[in-house]
């Protein structure tokens, strides 16, 4: 649906030059929710602004539904721009519009006639949930009313892809769960392609199929946003995957703790508590377990636990060999040291 | 004193229908010139959708240049043009062209430094859904930026009266013609405050109806 080939970005002034986005690739297949992630600054919105030519790339290819947006004509990249929804963290609405006529613009502006461009921006209002605004003012309305205005305004022309700039940036958790649902109710009944950019991994867990983590005009990893999640690569998308998933154990605990402590992931269809029961029936040591966490990413659990094992440090070796083979994921957080510190500490 | 008032009434009656005239035709003329032309020298600027650096250059040259020349010194530097124009250089009709042409660059300015309030997303998501330049002047500009149009006119208006009477003083006719006539020629007291009267009435009424209007027409 959308691909990006080598995409570069260089802002030039007198001075120096600044690379916005780095011979960026990417490719995004129809009817998906495409998340883009990373630290403001990473070049995320510059690359998602380049998709519809709000900012011309330095060089690189964009191709939306095999059309080479790069080679069109000012009238026909309009004509263009009218299948390519976008919405923006700051809604963007006019103020001196009204709600249906903020949405009736985008009408306008593909030419339909007036009659038509009032029903069609109340049959959209109706969709976002918001027909009994119509008549109202942006300022008299809630962030999230505002955002689902502007949702309207980019449904308008019954675009094949939506592009969010940080859209559920600057609402509250409530809202932002609220407009998600919304983006994910269009994406399936539209069939709309969804690209979003966004600082919030929260977002990616709740709707994205796929996604990409960019870091200085580069995307430094992608894939699917469960592969993402269960088994981040990069540095940074580590960092970003434990805003969302955290499972620190206090420095303090592993310090105090006298067995050896484990951290396991279960992935895909894998039950955690089969695979620890098992465990402590078949070895002779005994299980704490410290911490425990299932997150569901695109309905898919992803689960982790922490446990502290004691007992004969031999066949706490074996266990944890054994869980080894069992699971994907099994990091041994400290060890034993009951072995090497012969004095029992205080407990 | 009422005796004075009667004998000067058909006067100043005159003379305030002249400057209705000259600063009337000065802001017909402001908004019919100089409107696009501050708004072609706002979508002409950096980063905006009709960005062209040598026409917001050349535009910008030219309002600059004419609003550097001091306003009495414009009347007389016009005397040519408007001789050429209409045949005279005295009366209220020949004045206001003088008017006219310090109003427009005037207003032009105006107009450009209202649009540049205009929250930069608001333009940018209409070029998001495809829209012409044309339709994004008329349909989202020209309506977001209308209360400060209305502002805008409203001291043109203003500055005009304080201009008509230098205008007056050259032959232009109006209530500055009046006053520097009777009051300064002639030390003739009562004339002079009447007029000045005449003319804190009409500011007055002036920056009250344009409050009220600019207010009138913003929404939200």
């Amino acid at each position: 649906m959308i691909s990006i080939q080598e995409l570069s970005k260089i802002y030039t002034s007198k001075k120096k030059q600044v690379i916005g986005v780095d011979k960026v690739s990417l490719d995004i297949q129809e009817g998906e929710i495409y998340g883009i992630v990373g630290y403001s600054g990473a070049g995320k919105s510059t690359l998602l602004r380049c998709m519809n030519i709000l900012e011309r790339p330095t060089s690189g290819k964009v191709y939306i539904d095999d059309i080479d947006l790069l080679s069109l004509s000012k009238k026909d990249l309009r004509k263009a721009r009218q299948s390519i929804g976008m919405i923006f963290q700051g809604f963007h609405l006019a103020m001196g519009k009204t709600v249906l006529e903020n949405v009736a613009f985008a009408l306008k502006a593909a030419g339909k006639p007036k009659q038509e461009r009032n029903d069609r921006a109340r049959r959209l209002l109706e969709l976002v949930g918001l027909s009994d605004k119509a008549d109202q003012y942006p300022a008299q309305l809630s962030g999230g009313q505002k955002q689902r205005v502007s949702i309207a305004r980019a449904l308008a022309n019954d675009p094949k892809v939506l592009l969010c700039d940080e859209a559920t940036s600057a609402l509250d958790p409530n809202t932002t769960q609220s407009i998600l649902k919304l983006l994910k109710k269009i994406n399936r009944e539209l069939g709309l392609t969804i690209v979003l950019i966004t600082h919030e991994m929260e977002v990616v867990k709740e709707i994205c199929d796929r996604c990409a983590v960019m870091e200085e005009g580069k995307v430094v990893e992608q894939g699917a946003a469960y592969e993402i999640f269960a088994s981040p690569q990069n540095a940074l998308t580590k960092r970003f995957i434990r805003t969302v998933i955290d499972f620190h154990v206090p420095e303090e605990l592993l310090k105090k703790s006298r067995g050896t402590i484990v951290q396991m992931k279960f992935t895909g269809g894998q039950a955690g508590d089969t695979v620890v029961s098992d465990l402590l029936q078949n070895y002779k040591i005994k299980g704490n377990i410290l911490h425990g966490n299932v997150d569901y990413i695109q309905e898919k659990a992803l689960g982790t636990f922490v446990m502290e094992l004691t007992g004969d440090p031999q066949e706490v070796g074996r266990a944890v060999e054994s869980l080894k083979t069992i699971l994907d994921e099994v990091e041994v957080l400290n060890h034993d040291r009951s072995a090497d510190q012969p004095v029992a500490r205080a407990e | 004193m009422i005796d004075q008032l009667i004998n000067l009434w058909p006067e100043l009656n005159k003379s305030f229908m002249e400057t209705l005239i000259m600063v009337g035709i000065g802001l017909g003329v402001a908004v019919i010139a100089g409107l696009p032309l501050g708004l072609l020298l706002f979508v002409t600027d950096r980063d905006l959708f009709l960005e062209n650096k040598w026409i917001k250059g050349a535009v910008g040259i030219f309002v600059n240049l004419v609003r550097s020349i001091p306003f009495i010194i414009l009347l007389v530097f016009l005397f040519p043009f408007t001789n050429f124009l209409l045949g005279t250089t005295t009366g209220p009709i020949a004045a206001s062209v003088a008017l006219s042409a310090a109003a427009i660059p005037f207003y032009a300015r105006i107009v450009e430094s209202s649009a540049r309030d205009i929250d930069k997303g608001v333009i940018e998501a209409a070029i998001a859904c495809g829209a012409s330049p044309w339709l994004i002047i008329k349909d989202i500009i020209f309506p977001e930026i209308k209360p400060g149009l209305i502002s805008g006119l409203t001291i043109t208006a203003i500055s005009l009266i304080g201009y008509s009477a230098m205008a007056g003083a050259i032959g232009g006719g109006g209530i500055g013609d009046l006053a520097i006539r009777y009051g300064y020629y002639r030390y003739d007291n009562f004339v002079m405050f009447t007029t000045v009267i005449v003319l804190i009435v009409l500011v007055q009424v002036v920056q009250y109806a344009g409050d009220f209007l600019a207010k009138t027409v913003k929404k939200s």
